[in-house]
């Protein structure tokens, strides 16, 4: 990655540009890998990509980015993940 | 060397073409038009060889160059009055993502009424965008400065848009002889454009997202430093150029027979020009009076001021008005004089709505300070003059 | 294109500043992952501006320009033409912008680009509000919808966007939504592959500001092409396809859901169902979307 010297609004690519927005969690998705169909819906349809697709086609959560929006149990056909909220654990 | 007649519009066009951008967008706005129609012949022969965008706006015209030159191309674009107004905001832009756009702003009277002849309120008006601002006095002017903008604007301590002003239809569609030097010389002058910095799919980098308060400040500091090193290269370029291509202006002021003055005139544009017939009149009748046509408005000449101040009385004569206040030239001549200097300096509006401003109109200006009949500040011919 | 097939990039790094369940993030993802590195984005003025993140850091993995809000399609066709004459015609330029725009402030540029046959591809992410500034109506709003400059309800119609955008006579024009991940792959896959303009509109359900649980994102985009409120298309040269379900309904094959079936899972609709039932604008609703389809089988069946 090459820094210019210019000064001006020149940004760098980062992952967490906006802190652990994992903070921003109120409920976390949490996934029953034993009814996981390997369908990846919940990759395709999460909007921060924090959905982990492994090299096998099962997935894993990067909790401390995921934002619990939900999306992911949402669109999960067999229900493999429910939300459960933070504050319990 | 060869030797051209036309107008400053076909001459600025001429220049712009030589510079060879990348990039111009085009939009028309009397009395600029000929300019962005001159590029178009260009186009059409063969010997501009860059992308000509008819844009559908003003504001378009610059958002495409701002575009153009982030991808990494040398830009220009040109307009006038209205035109100018409409990408008031891009203009901050441009200054503010420090792109070297490079544009011609022929002076045109803002309406409403509708009104196409000369006055400066349209580029004053866009003093504090960042732009660096020149006033030209002559078609080889308009030829030299365009392509030293080129050169100034793209210097890697600069690295700012540049706008060169110069009046509606007393220099726009007035045809004077202009020596333009060989391709092959501009070509060796200006050399390829090196970006500050550029939108790179090997590089990637996001321009312009939030930025928070500290970091802002910095990114402005480093404008107005930038605009003061404008204020050294100027000089250079200007002395660069008359050693290889002959031809000289003056740098940030041209002075025109300062030696001895008690009284010195200042102005920008065609009145500065005109100025300089007004000078040879009132010295032959012996009034000890010199010109100091002012060339760059921004960076505005501080210790050129100062210089002039320790010397003599000043007379300024500004072809536009911030209403509210005063003329910009001697506004902000007088902050640079501010606790430096004795000098007495006197204000006169001349010329708005396009008004025509001779070498008598001048005569009686510089008549009137010198016999002690003049106030601080006035508009000429409204009160007696 | 099955879901597997989908490449494993992400030109979206995760920690943006996205609301969570945000469409247009989802959005923006899957259009990347079509598009690939070698991209350019201008983005004028809208959420994806704020969801960059804070200088000097950036969540987006290719390069972007953001620029004023009038000036996306301006700002591309000036970035297309400098990648042309430096000989790397074949990076994708892509202006990505909100309905507002696109359809208001962004309508000019937009047009001028077209006419000028910029080759890039104008991605509008439709979220039917000016979301960035909290929630005010746009000309994408629909009828009756509730925005806080239209706080007892929108009284016109939305802009037929699509029909001006096909005025242009451009070689590719379509719709799609978040919800068709696979459909809106394909779109934009087909548009990377044409020469000249291109735009796609992107339904972009925002749980903000229709006011839905934020989980809801992808069920709101399916409702909206089950009710017709939405329809999936793509125009090539003129010639018009509608996809999916959308071209179902067009050919009656199935019948469209009561748009009624999308807007009572919307806080924005509130006011039609509390509390009392507004028969008259439900009705108008439902006869307008009546007409369009109507007006869509005339002309494309």
């Amino acid at each position: 990655m090459k820094k210019y010297d210019v000064v001006t609004t020149i940004s760098y690519p980062k992952k967490g540009a906006q802190g652990k927005t994992g903070n921003w969690r109120v409920f976390r998705p949490v996934l029953d890998k034993s009814k996981c169909v390997k369908c990846l819906q919940c990759w395709m349809f999460c909007p921060e990509a924090t959905i982990i697709r492994n090299k096998d086609d099962t997935i894993s959560i990067d909790y401390e980015y995921c934002k619990g929006c939900g999306i992911c149990a949402n669109v999960c056909k067999v229900k493999a993940i429910t939300m459960e909220r933070e504050a319990e654990k | 060397m060869t030797v051209i007649i036309n107008t400053g519009n076909y001459i600025a066009a001429k220049a712009a073409v030589m510079a060879k951008p990348d990039v111009v967008a085009a939009y028309p706005i009397t009395p600029q038009t000929t300019v962005v129609e001159g590029i178009a012949n260009y186009v059409d022969t063969g010997e501009f060889k860059g992308e000509y965008i008819c844009v559908e706006s003003e504001h378009s015209a610059m958002s495409a160059c701002i575009g153009a030159s982030a991808a990494g191309s040398r830009t220009f674009t040109a307009t006038s009055s209205h035109g100018l107004l409409l990408m008031h905001e891009m203009l901050h832009w441009a200054a503010l993502a420090r792109l070297p756009v490079i544009m011609c702003n022929v002076n045109r009277v803002v309406g409403p009424g509708w009104n196409i002849w000369a006055d400066q309120n349209d580029s004053i008006s866009q003093r504090d965008t960042g732009w660096i601002q020149f006033y030209c006095s002559s078609n080889q002017e308009i030829f030299d400065t365009v392509i030293q903008s080129f050169k100034l604007g793209e210097h890697k301590k600069v690295l700012l848009p540049v706008m060169i002003n110069y009046d509606a239809f007393v220099l726009s569609h007035t045809s004077m002889p202009v020596d333009v030097p060989e391709q092959r010389e501009i070509d060796s002058y200006l050399q390829k454009y090196k970006p500050g910095w550029k939108l790179d799919v090997d590089n990637p980098i996001t321009f312009g997202n939030i930025i928070g308060p500290a970091y802002y400040e910095k990114v402005r500091k480093a404008m107005q430093d930038a605009q003061e090193n404008a204020k050294d290269l100027i000089p250079e370029i200007a002395k660069d150029w008359k050693k290889k291509f002959g031809t000289y202006h003056g740098d940030l002021i041209e002075k025109y027979k300062c030696d001895n003055a008690d009284y010195i005139l200042l102005a920008m544009g065609a009145i500065g020009a005109e100025s300089k017939v007004a000078i040879d009149e009132l010295q032959k009748n012996g009034m000890k009076i010199g010109l100091a046509r002012v060339r760059t408005f921004r960076p505005f000449p501080k210790e050129e001021m100062l210089k002039l101040g320790k010397q003599a009385d000043l007379i300024v004569i500004d072809r536009n008005i911030s209403i509210g206040s005063e003329g910009a030239l001697f506004n902000e001549m007088k902050a640079a004089l501010y606790g430096k200097s004795d000098a007495k300096a006197y204000g006169f509006i001349a010329g708005l709505g396009g008004k025509d401003v001779t070498y008598k109109d001048i005569e009686i200006i510089c008549k009137k300070v010198v016999s002690g009949k003049a106030k601080d500040f006035e508009w000429y011919g409204f009160e007696g003059a | 294109m099955a879901v597997k097939d989908l490449p494993m990039e992400e030109c979206i790094l995760a920690g943006s500043a996205a609301c969570p369940g945000c469409p247009a993030t989802l959005g923006l993802r899957m259009v990347l992952k079509a598009l690939g590195k070698n991209t350019i984005m201008v983005v004028p003025a809208c959420c994806t501006a704020v969801i960059e993140s804070l200088y000097p850091n950036t969540s987006f993995d290719i390069p972007v320009m953001n620029i004023a809000f009038e000036a996306a399609a301006a700002g591309a066709s000036g970035v297309e033409a400098a990648l042309r004459m430096q000989g790397k015609g074949d990076t994708t330029v892509v202006a990505w912008a909100g309905d507002g725009g696109t359809y208001d402030i962004g309508i000019q540029a937009l047009s001028g680009a077209l006419e000028r046959q910029t080759n890039f591809i104008y991605i509008c992410y439709n979220n039917q509000i000016y979301s960035n500034t909290g929630i005010q109506r746009s000309g994408a709003t629909p009828y009756a919808a509730w925005t806080t400059t239209t706080v007892g309800g929108k009284k016109e119609f939305r802009k037929e966007m699509g029909d001006i955008i096909r005025a242009h006579h451009i070689p590719y024009a379509a719709q799609a939504c978040v919800s068709y991940p696979e459909d809106l792959y394909n779109k934009v896959k087909k548009a990377k592959g044409i020469k000249g303009p291109k735009y796609i509109e992107i339904l972009a359900p925002c749980p903000p500001g229709w006011r839905f649980g934020m989980d809801r994102t992808i069920e709101m985009g399916i409702l909206a092409i089950e009710t017709g409120a939405w329809a999936l298309y793509e125009c090539e040269n003129d010639v018009m396809t509608f996809n999916g379900k959308s071209k179902l309904i067009l050919e009656k094959k199935i019948e469209r859901k009561p748009v009624e079936e999308w807007i009572k899972h919307q806080g924005r609709f509130r006011h039609l169902f509390k509390p009392g039932r507004d028969e008259k604008r439900i009705k108008n609703i439902e006869d307008y979307t009546d007409k369009v389809w109507e007006r869509y089988r005339k002309c494309y069946l």
